[in-house]
């Protein structure tokens, strides 16, 4: 799968393909997170591989965030997300989400 | 902030002041420079206390949470800001102070 950007950290490979049904960890350690905290137990699907990118947990904290981790956009159906949700059911919301944060589905 | 309810968003536009210009040059300059990171300057704003963070306008957030960044990566001293704001204060005051005839 290419990625939308190409990078040159070093990576760990992508664990995910497009189409692969992933649940967003539901979880709330401390530091800084990038994941929304809505969507956290959530289920979504690959959309695509945005690249490769140095982790913001560890950016955060001074270090070099290296390997890259795989980041992802993960396409959400609104209606699943937000239950009282009142448009198409064919809305989505789309959020990137690194590779860490996510596990099969 | 926490997954508290936020309220209606209530769009405006504003001319931005000169040190807001200033506050995000600096946070630009500093990072295309490789001293920090953005994540840190993210982390350091989540990191306000739950007030501050309600209070302060959205470049006040970026230069408490600028100052926390340089701190903590060493390239001013506490010590040395803590002079620094006591000069500009002195010089703030002395130029408020009423002429005398």
């Amino acid at each position: 799968m290419q990625p939308q950007f190409a990078t040159d950290y070093p990576a760990l490979a992508p664990s995910f393909s497009v189409g692969d049904r992933v649940r967003v960890r539901a979880t709330a350690p401390l530091g800084h997170i990038r994941t929304p905290f809505y969507i956290r137990g959530h289920v979504g699907e690959i959309e695509r591989l945005c690249g490769s990118f140095p982790n913001p947990e560890e950016l955060a904290q001074m270090r070099n965030g290296l390997p890259a981790i795989p980041l992802y956009r993960v396409r959400f159906r609104q209606k699943e997300v937000w239950p009282d949700y009142k448009g198409p059911a064919t809305d989505v919301v789309e959020i990137e989400i690194f590779q860490h944060w996510l596990e099969r589905a | 902030m926490g997954g508290l309810p936020a309220g209606k968003v209530e769009p405006t536009e504003h001319d931005y002041p000169e040190w807001e210009r200033r506050v995000d040059a600096m946070v630009q300059l500093l990072r295309l420079g490789g001293k920090i990171t953005v994540d840190e300057v993210r982390k350091n704003i989540e990191a306000l206390p739950p007030e501050a963070y309600d209070n302060l306008s959205y470049y006040e957030k970026w230069i408490s949470s600028l100052t926390q960044t340089l701190i903590q990566r060493g390239i001013i001293s506490t010590a040395e800001l803590g002079r620094k704001m006591q000069e500009v204060e002195m010089r703030v005051q002395n130029r408020a102070a009423p002429v005398r005839d």
